[in-house]
């Protein structure tokens, strides 16, 4: 993983532990977990993510883009992120 | 309306008696401000607050039968009294008050515990058998009136709400985890469970008798059933049964309006309140105040609907602007009315537009309450609805689109991204083939407020899964019913009567000495509409098909064919003003003050009440958690700290 790579999963996994989790313990979000079927996040809970991204990383979410396959896990996040951010 | 209060205590003095009573009732005032009334004997007492409404001159409690063998107590209205007398009288009883209460003492001389089943009315009745030595305690059908107790020793106590047997049994002001953790994931505890330890709710329809051995029998003497799926219509065309449904509903109205004070009406500018004002404008001679909240809020507002119907119907209309800062102010004073957690500021808002309606010097108001469980109303009948097609074919594209027809009302809809929408009720199919599948993404939402919950507080509920904790409460049989009756019967078990006929119905309106009546929870209504086909409620997805049609001649057709618009109030906004808490927030949700409760974790609670503060909340589940977490609070501040 890249160092830039790095840095938007610890910005991402950050954002979740915090304000969908509640919680400071990482172990509680593996990063391929299923968001979805942990029940972390509804369609409501994407648009805060989809805010987070847009005000942290600068990149413009498209509504065809709120695809669960783009945000099921820190891991789709992270790689949907890098690649709005290479475009 | 009024309050009871009481025990059955052989070992309780005479001389101690009266002093427990006098304590108990006198937390009740607010229900019964007109008076009050006692009855202490070997063994018994029954106290009584009374607000009066029908016989205002001799309908003083306890009130008895003519040999003064059978005493009661009763809050609530016995609406069909001038029948149930005149056939009475017929056969030879003779009564000494114009009270619709004196009907319950004849009906028990003659038909023993059955009298509760010739009662068309919302009550809570205290009955006391002198020659039996037994008390009957018996609570309406659909749970309209509330009725708790709690048992010490060989004693009972019981009460129309809690507080009074909090003031007799200190032991019971601790809050329960179960209670908890139920009242936080199913809006409101189910009966006969409550938030307060060894406190007791008598369920809906049930009645119960405490004999001279001091032996108990609990007894359901109604409930909510439905044909079995299929079964033929009664009517033979649907003209047929909306006429009959246009009939019983004027009786019903006109049974509702039975009242010695002037009667008043809340108009939300739906289909429900403006059929029963527009009914009553159209079938009595009773004149009618009409009364409504708006919001400031356009998600929240209905004004422009109210108005309409103000204008179509010509009433004498009071409207009570409600900010968000008056409902976070009034917060603490609602949960000292409710007695349990509430995961919505919504009661708030109705709690302050009763004391509008006492002030414009009414007590009595009927409400459009009930038409959406008993007539098929609420999207989550209809998201069921499309939940279950689509499970027929799983791997349809076009069948959950259908979902993006729900919840139009909503600015931050649940199926505002049909991506994610269909991801999130595509959940929770293996509950297909169980009475529970309607409320499960209902209680998925909720059910996040546990993730507050303390370490201590989670071992104490064990494994607590909701929806299977919550079919195991339900009747056998009920999977020969149509799926949607199955989704009514729950929705009438759990959010009804649970939650929007105590703390958003009758808790609010006696926060202010004023009495709800619904005509729609009529129990002849309610029979009638469960023994329709499913295809005369929702129709295609249009819901309360019946009863739009039952109403249409007597509204605007915007009103008859809008979609229905639940009643909301802003939450966690409510609570916060230019970044900073309101005073109590901030101390009841300081990581001090969770961690001396001990019923949450503090540092989850801080990050929540954080997100809130910053304005980062944008669904339902972080809003229901924090409302529910600051009552949980204050409860614990109120009634178990005794502060506040």
């Amino acid at each position: 993983m890249s160092i830039e790579a790095s840095a938007v999963e610890a910005k991402v996994r950050g954002y979740i532990l915090e304000n969908l989790l509640f919680t400071s313990d990482g172990s509680q979000l593996p990063n391929d977990a299923s968001l979805l079927d942990r029940g972390i996040i509804d369609s409501t809970g994407v648009l805060e993510i989809v805010l987070f991204l847009e005000s942290e990383f600068g990149v413009k979410v498209q509504d065809s883009q709120m695809l669960p396959e783009n945000f099921d896990s820190v891991n789709n996040i992270v790689n949907f992120v890098q690649r709005l951010k290479a475009q | 309306m009024c309050g009871i209060a009481g025990f059955a205590a052989p070992s309780i003095a005479p001389d101690r008696a009266r002093p427990l009573l006098e304590r108990m009732i006198a937390t009740l005032d607010h229900r019964g401000p007109d008076g009050r009334g006692f009855l202490v004997e070997p063994g018994i007492g029954l106290a009584h607050a009374r607000l009066s409404i029908i016989d205002l001159v001799s309908g003083d409690q306890p009130i008895h039968n003519p040999d003064k063998s059978v005493w009661t107590v009763f809050n609530g209205e016995i609406f069909n009294y001038v029948e149930l007398r005149a056939a009475l009288e017929r056969d030879g009883a003779k009564f000494y008050t114009h009270s619709d209460t004196e009907v319950i003492v004849h009906l028990y001389d003659r038909y023993g515990d059955a009298f509760v089943e010739h009662l068309n009315g919302q009550f809570a009745i205290a009955l006391w058998d002198k020659q039996r030595e037994r008390l009957v305690l018996a609570r309406d059908r659909a749970g309209i009136r509330p009725l708790f107790y709690a048992r010490k020793g060989d004693a009972l106590y019981f009460a129309s709400e809690m507080k009074a047997i909090l003031a007799v049994l200190p032991e019971c002001r601790r809050l329960d985890p179960l209670g908890i953790a139920e009242a936080l994931t199913y809006w409101g505890a189910p009966d006969p469970d409550t938030v307060f330890d060894g406190i007791e709710s008598l369920p809906p329809g049930h009645l119960l008798a405490i004999e001279r051995d001091g032996s108990r029998t609990i007894r359901q003497y109604w409930d909510w059933t439905y044909p079995r799926a299929g079964t033929p219509a009664d009517f033979d065309d649907v003209e047929s049964a909306t006429a009959a449904l246009r009939d019983l509903l004027v009786d019903a109205v006109r049974l509702q309006l039975r009242a010695d004070v002037p009667v008043g009406a809340y108009l939300s500018g739906g289909l429900d309140s403006s059929g029963i004002v527009a009914l009553i404008r159209g079938f009595t001679e009773t004149p009618v105040r009409t009364f409504s909240v708006t919001f400031d809020d356009a998600e929240f507002d209905e004004s422009e609907h109210q108005q309409a119907m103000v204008r179509h119907l010509g009433t004498d209309h009071t409207t009570l602007r409600v900010t968000r800062r008056a409902i976070g102010e009034a917060f603490p004073r609602l949960i000292r009315h409710t007695e349990t957690p509430v995961v919505r500021t919504a009661p708030v808002p109705l709690m302050l537009l009763s004391g509008e309606v006492r002030k414009a010097g009414y007590k009595v108001v009927l409400t459009g309450e009930g038409a959406d469980e008993v007539f098929g109303g609420y999207d989550l009948f209809k998201e069921a609805k499309v939940r279950r097609f689509w499970a027929r074919q799983p791997g349809s594209k076009f069948r959950p689109l259908l979902l993006g027809r729900l919840y139009g009302y909503l600015d931050k809809s649940p199926v505002g991204n049909a991506a994610f929408a269909q991801a999130f009720f595509g959940q929770g199919m293996q509950y297909l083939d169980t009475p529970v599948f309607a409320h499960v993404p209902r209680w998925t939402t909720s059910q996040k407020a546990l993730q507050f919950l303390s370490p201590e507080l989670r071992a104490a509920i064990g494994g607590f899964d909701p929806p299977a904790a919550y079919a195991a409460r339900l009747p056998a049989g009920m999977m020969d019913w149509a799926p949607l009756s199955r989704d009514q019967y729950v929705e009438a078990k759990s959010l009804m009567a649970a939650y929007l006929l105590c703390s958003q119905g009758d808790r609010v309106a006696m926060a202010n000495s004023i009495e709800g009546r619904f005509p729609f929870l009529d129990h002849r209504v309610i029979e009638f509409a469960n023994r329709l086909p499913p295809r005369w409620k929702i129709r295609g997805l249009t819901e309360k098909y019946l009863l739009r049609r039952a109403l249409a001649d007597l509204l605007p057709s915007d009103i008859v064919n809008r979609t229905k618009q639940p009643y909301r109030a802003p939450d966690n906004q409510s609570f916060f003003f230019e970044g900073e808490p309101l005073d109590f927030v901030a101390d009841l949700m300081s990581p001090e003050r969770i961690r001396a409760a001990g019923y949450f974790d503090a540092a989850a609670v801080a990050r929540l009440t954080e997100k809130c503060r910053a304005g980062r909340v944008q669904g339902f589940a972080d809003n229901q958690a924090f409302v529910g977490i600051l009552s949980t609070m204050l409860l614990d501040e109120h009634f178990v700290r005794q502060r506040g």
